[in-house]
C-alpha cells in the first residue's frame, strides 16, 4: 500500500482505500477541541450560523488554561461565554478551576485523546498528540466551529519528512534537547505543510513525555503534524486511561517520504534556542555567559511530572540564585498533586521558587510571570519570539527542565554539571 | 480596474513574522476587530497601526503568520484596512485562518524582494497579477488552488456549513 501513518489515519478518517500527498480530503474527526482564547470566535461563528448543536457532546472539548485562573475581568468574559455554550449545548468536558490543566497534558492524562485518533484542535500545539499515534494538528477558530458543527474537517495529505533517531540520548539530554536540535537543523519553517515522523532505535529510549514534547514543537518547524507510531511505552501509557479503543497505525515499510534525516544521540548535546526563534539553537557547550532575571518549568511543552522531577533533581538542597525568579508551573492538578505529595514542591520552595497552579500563563506572555523591557528568561516553553513572555525588548531563551533547573541556581545559563 | 483589483502602498516586513508580532497575546483579551486593529503588527512595527490606510498591502518574506494559531491575527490585519497580504510563503495555520476571514493572501517568489516600502501596488485578485505603479513592474503571485477559490465562491467555509446544516 506505500503509505506512511498519517497517510493511514487521514485515509481511514475519510472513508478512503488510499490517499496520497497533495490530496484534499474531508475527514471525521474524534475530537474537537479550543481553549478560553480561541473557543469564544469558534461559538460567535456557531451562533452566527445558526447551528443547533454540536455533531458529539462527548467529543468537544473546552479548556480554559491560557489566562486561568482568569487574569481580568476581559478574560473572565471570555471564559464565562464558554463555561455558558458547554452548559447550553451538553459539552461535559470543560475544564477551568481545579479541575483545568493545560490542554495538551491534560488531554492525554485524562485519556481523552489516544492512538488512531483524529483530533482538531483551536490551538497550534494540539499536534502534541501524534506522540501518541494519532493524526493531531492546530487550526483557527473558524475551522474549529465547522468541525464543532459538522464533525468533520478538510486536510491536504502532507508529504512527510522521516526522521531516523538512533542510538541513546546522553545524560540529562531529553525530548525538548532533539526537538530544539532538529528545528535548529531544518529551521522555523523546515517542515512546513508536511508531517515529521520519527523512528529508529532511539525510541525506545525515548519516554512518553520526551514523545509529547518532541510532537509538542512540530508546529516551530511549520508542520501540520508530528507523530510516533504507538509502541509498547505508548500501549502501556494509554492502558486504563484511554476511554476509546484505540487503533494502531504505523507506516509500511515503502511508504514514500519527501525527505530522509539522520539524527544521532551522539550529536545532540543538551539545547538552548537564542532569541527570538526556536531554530536560533546552540548546544550548551557553545552558549557563552548568559545571565538570567528569570526561569520558567512549565507548559505544554515541558510542564509534566517527569520535567518537574528532573528539575527537582537539580534543585534539591540549593537557592534559587539572587536576583533570579524561578516559577515552576506543573501542567495539571494531577500532577500538582504527585508534585507535591512526592516532595517536589518542599524541594522548589526551600530553593525560593514560585510553585503556581497549572496554566499556560507566562509561555504566551499572558500573566503570571510578565517580562520588563531588558529582562531576559530562560524557560522550558515552546516560543521564543519577540515579545513573547512580556516586553517587546525582553529576551526568551529555551530550553529543556535540566538547563532550566541549573540556570535558575546559577543564575547563568548552564549545564547540571555545573552546580552539581 | 475591476472590484477585486486591490490598490495601496506597500508596508515591508522580514521573515517569519510570527502571530505574536501581528498581535501580540496581551491584547487577545477580546476578539473584537477593532479593538484588535489598533495593535496591528505592534511588535514588529509600532508605527505600523498609525501608518496604515484603508487598501495598503503587507508585503513579506517567508513563513509569514508562523506560530500561535489565533485567528485574531489575519482579523486584526484585515480590519485595521490592509487590503492583501503577499509573501514569499505562508505558515499553514494562517493560510487557513486567512481564507476563512477573507483576507486575501498571495505567494510570490520574487514581488517580495523587489517591492519597496511605500511602493503604490495593485494585486489582481483573479489573476494573481501584482503591478508596481511605483517602479512599473508587474510580478505574478502563485494561482490561488482550485479548492480555495470554490471555498472563497460560496462565501467562506462557514456559509458552505450553513447551507449543509439549514
Amino acid at each position: 500500500m506505500n503509505m506512511t501513518i498519517t497517510e493511514k489515519i487521514l485515509a481511514d478518517h475519510a472513508g478512503l482505500e488510499s490517499v496520497k500527498p497533495g490530496q484534499l480530503v474531508n475527514c471525521k474527526v474524534d475530537l474537537a477541541l479550543a481553549n478560553d482564547i480561541t473557543a469564544p470566535i469558534s461559538i460567535k461563528e456557531f451562533r452566527r450560523v445558526g447551528a443547533k448543536k454540536v455533531f458529539d457532546a462527548e467529543r468537544v472539548v473546552f479548556v480554559a488554561d491560557h489566562f486561568a485562573p482568569n487574569k481580568d475581568i476581559e478574560s473572565a468574559t471570555q471564559v464565562k461565554m464558554v463555561r455558558d455554550f458547554a452548559n447550553e449545548f451538553g459539552v461535559t468536558h470543560f475544564y477551568d478551576g481545579g479541575r483545568m490543566g493545560i490542554e495538551h497534558t491534560l488531554l492525554p492524562e485524562q485519556g481523552l485523546v489516544g492512538p488512531g485518533d483524529l483530533v482538531i484542535g483551536a490551538d497550534s500545539h494540539t499536534c502534541t498528540y501524534g506522540a501518541l499515534g494519532a493524526f493531531a494538528s492546530g487550526v483557527g477558530s473558524t475551522d474549529l466551529a465547522a468541525a464543532m458543527i459538522t464533525g468533520e474537517a478538510w486536510y491536504k495529505v502532507p508529504e512527510t519528512m522521516l526522521f531516523n533517531l538512533t542510538g541513546k540520548p546522553k545524560k540529562w539530554v531529553g525530548g525538548k534537547d532533539v526537538i530544539l536540535y532538529i528545528i535548529g537543523k531544518i529551521g522555523v519553517d523546515g517542515a512546513l505543510y508536511k508531517s515529521m515522523e520519527y523512528v529508529g532505535d532511539m525510541v525506545k529510549h525515548l519516554t512518553q513525555d520526551d514523545r509529547f514534547t518532541i510532537c509538542n514543537m512540530a508546529i516551530e518547524a511549520g508542520a501540520k503534524n508530528g507523530i510516533f507510531a504507538a509502541d509498547d511505552v505508548t500501549k502501556e501509557y494509554v492502558k486504563g486511561r484511554f476511554q476509546r479503543t484505540p487503533k494502531y497505525y504505523s507506516s509500511d515499510p515503502d511508504a514514500r517520504y519527501a525527505e530522509k534525516f539522520d539524527i544521532k544521540a551522539d550529536d545532540i548535546e543538551l539545547q538552548v534556542a537564542f532569541p527570538h526563534l526556536p531554530s536560533n539553537t546552540r548546544p550548551i557547550s557553545r552558549v557563552g555567559d548568559v545571565r538570567v532575571d528569570q526561569v520558567v518549568i512549565g507548559s505544554c511543552t515541558n510542564g509534566r511530572y517527569s520535567d518537574l522531577k528532573t528539575a527537582a533533581e537539580i534543585i534539591k538542597g540549593k537557592k534559587v540564585a539572587k536576583g533570579v525568579r524561578l516559577i515552576v508551573i506543573p501542567a495539571t492538578p494531577l500532577i500538582c498533586k504527585q508534585a507535591a505529595n512526592e516532595g517536589l514542591f518542599e524541594i522548589f520552595l526551600d530553593a525560593e521558587a514560585v510553585v503556581s497552579t497549572p496554566t499556560c500563563g507566562p509561555c504566551l506572555g499572558g500573566h503570571m510571570g510578565i517580562l520588563a523591557e531588558g529582562e531576559r528568561a530562560l524557560t522550558t516553553t515552546n516560543r521564543n519570539f519577540r515579545g513573547r513572555m512580556g516586553h517587546p525588548k525582553s529576551e526568551v531563551y529555551l530550553a529543556g527542565p535540566a538547563v532550566a533547573a541549573a540556570t535558575a541556581i546559577a543564575g547563568r545559563i548552564c549545564s547540571p554539571e555545573d552546580v552539581l | 480596474m475591476s472590484e477585486k483589483t486591490f490598490r495601496g502602498r506597500a508596508h515591508l516586513f522580514g521573515d517569519n513574522i510570527d502571530t505574536d508580532a501581528i498581535i501580540p497575546a496581551r491584547y487577545m483579551v477580546t476578539s473584537e476587530p477593532a479593538e484588535l486593529a489598533k495593535h496591528v503588527m505592534e511588535d514588529a512595527d509600532p508605527d505600523f497601526a498609525k501608518n496604515v490606510r484603508k487598501g495598503d498591502v503587507i508585503v513579506a518574506k517567508k513563513n509569514f503568520g508562523c506560530g500561535s494559531s489565533r485567528e485574531h491575527a489575519p482579523v486584526a490585519i484585515k480590519a485595521a484596512g490592509v487590503s492583501c497580504v503577499i509573501a514569499k510563503s505562508f505558515a499553514r495555520i494562517f493560510y487557513r485562518n486567512a481564507f476563512n476571514m477573507g483576507l486575501p493572501i498571495f505567494e510570490s517568489s520574487d514581488a517580495p524582494d523587489k517591492i519597496k516600502p511605500g511602493d503604490e501596488l495593485t494585486v489582481d485578485m483573479n489573476t494573481g497579477v501584482i503591478t508596481n505603479l511605483t517602479k512599473n513592474e508587474k510580478y505574478v503571485a502563485a494561482p490561488i488552488p482550485e479548492f480555495m477559490q470554490k471555498l472563497i465562491a460560496d462565501g467562506g467555509l462557514m456559509a458552505s456549513i450553513k447551507k449543509k446544516i439549514s
